[in-house]
């Protein structure tokens, strides 16, 4: 087989059909439900949830993952926060026309580990093969399915005094692109967090029936993601800034490029908003898993009548938080 | 380092240390019947006073002046116009810190011009720009040198780099300023009265605590010379407070830990080396005579303003107020644009655009409470 990819791998013809079987059933397997145009599933009781996302992360491998590994984790989380049981996936692929072939099986095998470690199943494919310049290298999309149970089914009720929790540090991810590009001229030994949350969220709903909510703050970070909760119900929710964890690593970086913790990226991290009276229980729950050792209470809901993100500094003052405006821009001095 | 670091946001720390201020600055005002004035000259200093809540929590107390500090906000609205009008050449690369990418232009913002096609690169470590000279021959590379002493030294560097390996294709677009001129010209214009300056942490590595006596011999104004963690700038303020109150003149370095007595002279000989002296114009201000630093005529071939012909026009007119807010005449919160036609989405003024604009740090840190 060659070493590249090239146009003819995704005409349908028989380099698809090698590539098809070399790399994807090799890795993926070949289930009973994809033996269609279309995967056959079972319908489950409950509420099925559904959920898509792209995948363009640049570069394709980096410090703690690669886009493979991120194209599951990301989207077996948004389902996993929905309170919804992950169970299956499917998979679209943009390749570049030169793209290497050993590059790609690694990716696929990430995919498949990742796939494996959170207890899904990859049903359906597509490959598609695009000029030279026609995409950067490689473009994943995947769409997750899962299943909603009353047992694990939130319900967003919030009231003065709940917990706010975040399972670990802040700004890994951000930080760990950032710095592998390669353009800004400093390293760090900071690793991408991206992980499939889904055992450390169904071990929160399964000790408590009081989560308000939960999300993953990814694309904009932490504070985007709670601005939207906010604003979404309402409620005002004040963090304590001493209290947010992050790396050393991420903040030293930040401090050096101008860039704020708390705008960037995760991937690997959610929030859970719970009852006071079970936030201890959730956090000792989720701090036995390695994706949640690193989980803390940040803040608490102190209002229900008006949305808006407030941050206690440590000098004891307040003030407001709010979406990143345009793009973070590095200061120059 | 961390450590220590993590200790200047220490609760227990720094409140104590907020609470000695404010005793100091009731003091000052029982004898002035006045608040005690105070000018930062650093964007990161605004920055930080603001995102820490210090300025905010000594509001009823200190009055904090964010002066001309912030590198795109002084700059002339001409010197952004010219440096966007750059990027309408063929072949040519323009490299730039990511502030200005936003910094609006009479007519359009470099970030517009690259979405066109424009080949505009935000660059980290500047010294980047030199290898994308050597990598793209056929292409003029031209680097937007804005700035005060603290990234002067940097652009000295390029122009070291580009004299060894003989670039022919590498040139900056010199508008920098320096910190002494625009002191002593408001010192000197008695526009704003002040208590003191809160010294910039950065400059201060390159220019040493000595360059600031001036402002003692011949103002009687003190100075005192700030890092900008919450303890540091608390430290700071709470001795300029009391400098003010005993009514004494003085510099004081208090950032020993990174400020020298002398500086760095290393970093001046090389800005020596390759720049001189020239008149800058300054937004809000106007031209202060010796107040930037251009390259030599010796070195004539990496000076992008003789290399291409930019014709200086007439900028458009905004009711922006950038100008008079850098020099303390009236706080962001007082131009009619601020939070309505001028945010940091969609900024008007250079102030809102960057992260150490005192707009920006007012809108960011300082509104939507209650």
């Amino acid at each position: 087989m060659s070493q590249t990819i090239n146009l003819a791998h995704g005409d349908g013809g028989e380099l698809t059909h090698q590539l098809i079987q070399d790399v994807f059933v090799k890795a993926f397997g070949n289930n009973e439900e994809s033996k269609f145009d279309a995967a056959i599933i079972p319908v489950q009781q409950g509420k099925i949830a559904v959920t898509t996302d792209s995948f363009v992360v640049k570069p394709l491998f980096f410090p703690g993952g690669s886009i493979g590994k991120l194209a599951i984790s990301g989207t077996v989380n948004d389902l996993a926060v929905s309170g919804a049981k992950p169970l299956y996936l499917t998979c679209g692929f943009v390749i570049e026309e030169g793209f290497a072939l050993k590059d790609l099986k690694t990716i696929v095998q990430d995919m498949a580990d990742e796939a494996k470690k959170a207890g899904v199943l990859l049903v359906a494919g597509d490959t598609k093969v695009v000029e030279r310049g026609g995409c950067d290298g490689l473009f994943i999309n995947t769409t997750g399915i899962g299943v909603l149970t009353k047992e694990t089914e939130t319900v967003p009720s919030f009231e003065v005094g709940d917990d706010v929790i975040i399972s670990g540090t802040l700004g890994d991810h951000g930080i760990a692109i950032l710095t592998s590009r390669g353009d800004l001229g400093i390293k760090s030994a900071v690793e991408s967090d991206c992980a499939a949350l889904n055992t450390m969220l169904e071990k929160a709903t399964a000790v408590s029936k009081q989560v308000r909510i939960m999300r993953d703050p990814t694309r904009g970070g932490l504070t985007t993601t709670l601005v939207e909760i906010a604003e979404d119900f309402g409620v005002t929710i004040t963090l304590e800034e001493n209290a947010i964890p992050i790396k050393d690593g991420v903040r030293g970086a930040c401090d050096l490029l101008g860039y704020d913790p708390l705008y960037l990226a995760n991937e690997g991290k959610a929030i859970i908003v719970v009852a006071h009276d079970d936030g201890d229980k959730v956090l000792e729950a989720i701090r036995q898993l390695p994706e949640g050792q690193d989980a803390e209470c940040i803040g608490k809901v102190t209002d229900t009548s008006k949305g808006q993100l407030l941050i206690e500094t440590p000098l004891g003052v307040k003030r407001a938080l709010h979406r990143l405006s345009g793009v973070m821009l590095p200061r120059i001095c | 380092m961390r450590e220590i670091l993590n200790q200047s946001s220490n609760p227990e720390i720094i409140k104590p240390m907020l609470e000695l201020v404010m005793e100091k600055a009731e003091m000052f005002k029982q004898r002035f019947h006045r608040k005690p004035v105070f000018m930062e000259v650093c964007g990161s200093h605004t920055h930080a006073l603001a995102k820490s809540g210090i300025k905010q929590a000594l509001k009823e107390y200190v009055r904090l002046i964010s002066g001309p500090g912030c590198p795109v906000c002084v700059t002339d609205q001409r010197s952004i116009d010219s440096m966007i009008e750059l990027s309408q050449g063929e072949n040519r690369i323009i490299c730039t810190f990511g502030d200005m990418m936003r910094v609006p232009g009479s007519k359009y913002s470099l970030m517009e011009e690259r979405t066109k096609g424009k080949d505009v690169r935000v660059l980290y470590a500047p010294t980047d720009a030199i290898k994308i000279a050597e990598d793209n021959p056929e292409q003029e590379i031209i680097f937007l040198g804005i700035g005060f002493e603290t990234t002067i030294p940097i652009l000295a560097l390029l122009m070291q780099e580009a004299e060894k390996k003989q670039l022919t294709n590498f040139s900056i677009w010199m508008t920098t300023k320096l910190v002494r001129p625009v002191l002593e010209y408001l010192l000197q214009s008695g526009e704003v009265a002040l208590d003191g300056f809160l010294l910039p942490g950065h400059v201060s590595i390159v220019l040493g605590e000595e360059n600031y006596s001036f402002l003692v011999d011949d103002y009687h104004i003190s100075g005192v010379i700030a890092g900008f963690e919450p303890a540091e700038l608390l430290s700071s303020v709470q001795k300029l407070v009391q400098l003010a109150y005993d009514g004494e003149a003085k510099i004081i370095n208090d950032y020993p830990s990174v400020v020298t007595k002398k500086g760095n002279s290393a970093a001046r000989n090389l800005m020596a080396r390759y720049f001189e002296e020239c008149d800058e114009a300054w937004r809000g201000i106007g031209t202060i005579a010796k107040s930037g630093l251009d390259i030599k005529p010796a070195y004539r071939q990496f000076n992008a303003k003789l290399k291409f012909n930019i014709k200086q026009q007439e900028p458009r007119k905004t009711k922006c107020r950038c100008g008079e807010i850098i020099v303390g005449k009236i706080d962001p919160e007082e131009c009619p644009l601020f939070g309505k036609a001028c945010t940091p989405r969609k900024p008007i003024g250079p102030c809102m655009v960057s992260d150490e604009g005192s707009c920006s740090a007012a809108y960011l840190f300082m509104r939507g409470l209650g």
